[in-house]
């Protein structure tokens, strides 16, 4: 073992070297002194390595190498774009930066949008306060390093403040146009109090990307964040996703994630009102050269609130499939409600699945629970259907869609999760 | 209909479990026959041989349905050629709905024959009417398959699955096990209302009091994987009487 001062001094040399010849984006007071602010912190946390406690199973060189970053286009041979169908304001990010062209115009009823490179160059902002403040407080118990490496050197993202009930989805269109494109995008969704909205992502954004969400819902509000991580195979990627809720405010996240070379996903929810709820689910697809993460840390911060974590991992050919979770319930969260499931469907032999649930609570009165299944495709189930006349591979692609069904099922309007049933299920078919 | 001779099987991983030892029986069109015997004698593995499960094998003999040799084709085939097993113990599907599973059966059976899927609306009408003579709620066909079903509930689902999908060959394992009287009562009309010149049955079962209801035409004995006796209804009243130690004796000697 390497001792600890060392090995910290490593990541730190390594962060210098990263930084030595970046300089910060100009910007307006409130911005510079956040990003000032995030700098210095990876200066201090350096970068992450395999030897941190949350990166032991996913190996974080790749998403800050500083060699030449490149990967294959994939030929998605003209299927739609998942969400295609679904009327919604539509924003477009082309290799990581806003395209205005292929944008719908930012007006919206109930909500104010604005281009993160443009809310920079003003001197007063509303997302003042919020623009890496999650990022900074996430940053204990565990250090989020690449979270704040972003909140320093992004240009590119969105600014939403959702004021009223807006009628239609804001939907973030990650498209990918470069073969060696690394991007950094940084959004902030703030819900006043009694909003809701709800926030789709779609699209392979970019070769290497890292992506920070900071969300702070205010008292009663609701955010619904359903995220499509698909297609192309040869990229790397990060994205956080850091949540703050007030008193009765409700988060529903969920991600499906398919393809990818190495994918990692950190979700860090504060319930910071009582009577919060936050459920954060997943559905992933792997096959082959796939390594996908996902890392969720929930804090009950305040008496009576629920969280539910529910992860589902269809993984073959070679694929990793990674899940990290845990629930942390503060001494003044009474009555608290947490429920985590993570499980694995390793359709061969060379698929892997590594979990690490946990649980950490210092009040009396709660409620918690957590399991973490690997399974095969049940043989009986599989005979039963095909003695009905189902052949086989209809048969199996209906039991990994009910295996997924459960994370599915935590996405509240059906008719998005009907788009990502029906990609599931051609990635099944196209497969056979 | 339905012909299997001198039919041996023992388990895939371990050939020294030889479990069918010679059977044979033929089952004409139109007939009902019912199989009994002993726990452990075969019955429910010869409904897995001639379904076309997995982890046994066929060391010798031959099944086929029609003239056609079962025994070739995938389970998937051998149900869409019209070969239906109403198990004994049917298979719980969570996230997968009853209604979904059913019209993904019925359609691929049909896929499989060359004839058009039947759209959901008229899928809708004929699964409601039969569903309501098994006196099966709209509630049990939304919920998941078989999941959280009472075990009486589970074989009134296996006979609805049977009435949607029109086998020519029907096999019921134990389909009588877990029923209360009325329900008893109730898969027996299920089952005699698809009695007709075209369509076979083989009834396994351990208790008369079925037979009562569904009149078998012939009656098999299967004891040590073999048919060691048979006769018509009255061996049904012998068995049930007596048990089956003179039948075994006698075949013995
Ligand atoms: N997969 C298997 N593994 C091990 N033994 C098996 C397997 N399948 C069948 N057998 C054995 O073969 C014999 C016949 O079993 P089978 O289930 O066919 O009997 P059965 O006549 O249907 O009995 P019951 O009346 O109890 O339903 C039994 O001894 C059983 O233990
Ligand atoms: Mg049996």
């Amino acid at each position: 073992m390497m001792p600890r001062a060392k090995l910290k001094a490593q990541k730190v040399e390594a962060a210098q070297a990263l930084l030595a010849d970046r300089t910060l984006p100009e910007g307006g007071a409130w911005i510079t002194k956040a990003r000032n602010a995030a700098q210095a912190r990876v200066r201090d946390m350096g970068l992450p390595t395999k030897r941190d406690e949350y990166w032991r199973y996913t190996d974080p060189r790749r998403l800050t190498d500083a060699g030449v970053v490149a990967g294959a286009l994939h030929d998605t041979k003209g299927e739609p774009l998942v969400f295609d169908q679904i009327d919604r304001i539509k924003l477009v990010f082309v290799d990581g930066v806003f395209d205005e062209q292929a944008s719908d115009p930012l007006v919206l009823d109930g909500v104010e949008i604005c281009q993160l490179s443009q809310a920079a160059r003003t001197d007063l902002h509303w997302a003042r306060d919020l623009y890496g403040s999650l990022d900074a407080r996430a940053q204990s118990p565990v250090e989020r390093p690449l979270a704040s490496l972003n909140t320093a050197y992004a240009t590119e993202g969105v600014l939403i403040r959702v004021t009223g009930k807006p009628q239609k989805p804001i939907s973030l269109i990650y498209l990918r146009k470069s073969e060696t494109a690394d991007a950094m995008l940084h959004h902030v969704i703030r819900v006043e109090a009694g909003a809701e909205a709800t926030v789709l992502e779609n699209g392979p954004i970019a070769t290497r990307f890292n992506q920070v969400m900071e969300v702070d819902i205010a008292d009663g509000g609701t955010l619904h964040h359903i995220r499509a991580q698909g297609r192309d195979h040869e990229r790397v990627g990060s994205a956080h996703l850091f949540a703050r809720l007030g008193e009765g405010a409700h988060l529903k996240s969920f991600t499906l994630t398919a393809n990818g070379a190495l994918i990692r996903n950190d979700s860090i929810i504060w319930l910071d009102g009582a009577g919060g709820s936050a459920h954060v689910a997943g559905a992933t697809v792997g096959d082959g050269a796939f390594h996908h993460d996902d890392t969720v840390f929930i804090t009950h911060g305040a008496p009576r609130c629920e969280s539910r974590q529910v992860f589902k991992k269809v993984l073959r050919g070679g694929a990793v499939g990674v899940f990290q979770g845990k629930i942390l319930v503060d001494q003044i969260a009474q009555l608290t409600d947490g429920y985590q499931i993570s499980q694995s469907l390793l359709l061969d032999e060379n698929a892997q699945f590594l979990a690490k649930p946990e649980l950490e609570i210092y009040a009396d009165d709660v409620k918690c629970s957590h399991g973490s299944t690997s399974g095969e495709i049940d043989d009986n189930q599989l005979f039963y259907l095909r003695a009905r006349g189902v052949p086989e591979d209809t048969a199996k692609t209906l039991l990994v869609l009910a295996f997924l069904a459960e994370a599915l099922d935590e996405i509240a309007d059906s008719a998005f999760a009907d788009d990502l049933r029906t990609r599931l299920e051609a990635w099944f078919e196209r497969r056979g | 209909m339905l012909e299997i001779k001198n039919l041996h099987a023992e388990l895939e991983d371990d050939s020294e479990v030889k479990i069918l030892k010679g059977l044979s029986l033929k089952v004409n069109p139109g007939e009902v026959h019912a199989i009994m015997g002993p726990n452990g004698s075969g019955k429910s593995t010869l409904s897995y041989v001639l379904s076309g499960r997995d982890g046994y094998t066929v060391t010798d003999g031959s099944a086929t349905l029609e003239g056609v040799d079962l025994l070739e084709m995938e389970a998937e085939e051998r149900a869409a050629a019209g070969l239906f097993l109403a198990f004994q113990y049917p298979v719980e599907i969570p996230g997968v709905g009853n209604m979904t599973f059913l019209r993904t059966a019925v359609n691929a059976q049909r896929k499989a024959r060359g004839q058009e899927e039947l759209s959901a609306g008229e899928f809708l009408k004929v699964v409601r009417a039969k569903a309501k003579d098994l006196q099966i709620d709209a509630d049990m066909l939304k919920r998941p398959v078989n999941v959280g079903f009472s075990g009486g509930e589970k074989k009134r689902n296996e006979i609805l699955q049977m009435a949607m999908l029109e086998p020519k060959m029907c096999i019921l394992d134990e389909t009588d096990s877990g029923l209360d009287v009325d329900a008893m009562k109730l898969v027996a009309d299920g089952v005699n209302a698809l009695r007709d010149a075209g369509r076979s049955f083989l009834v396994i079962t351990h208790y008369q009091r079925l037979l009562d209801h569904i009149v078998p035409d012939v009656v098999h004995i299967l004891s040590e994987g073999r048919i060691i006796k048979t006769g018509g209804p009255e061996l049904a009243l012998e068995v049930e009487r007596n048990g089956y130690a003179d039948l075994m004796a006698e075949a013995q000697a």
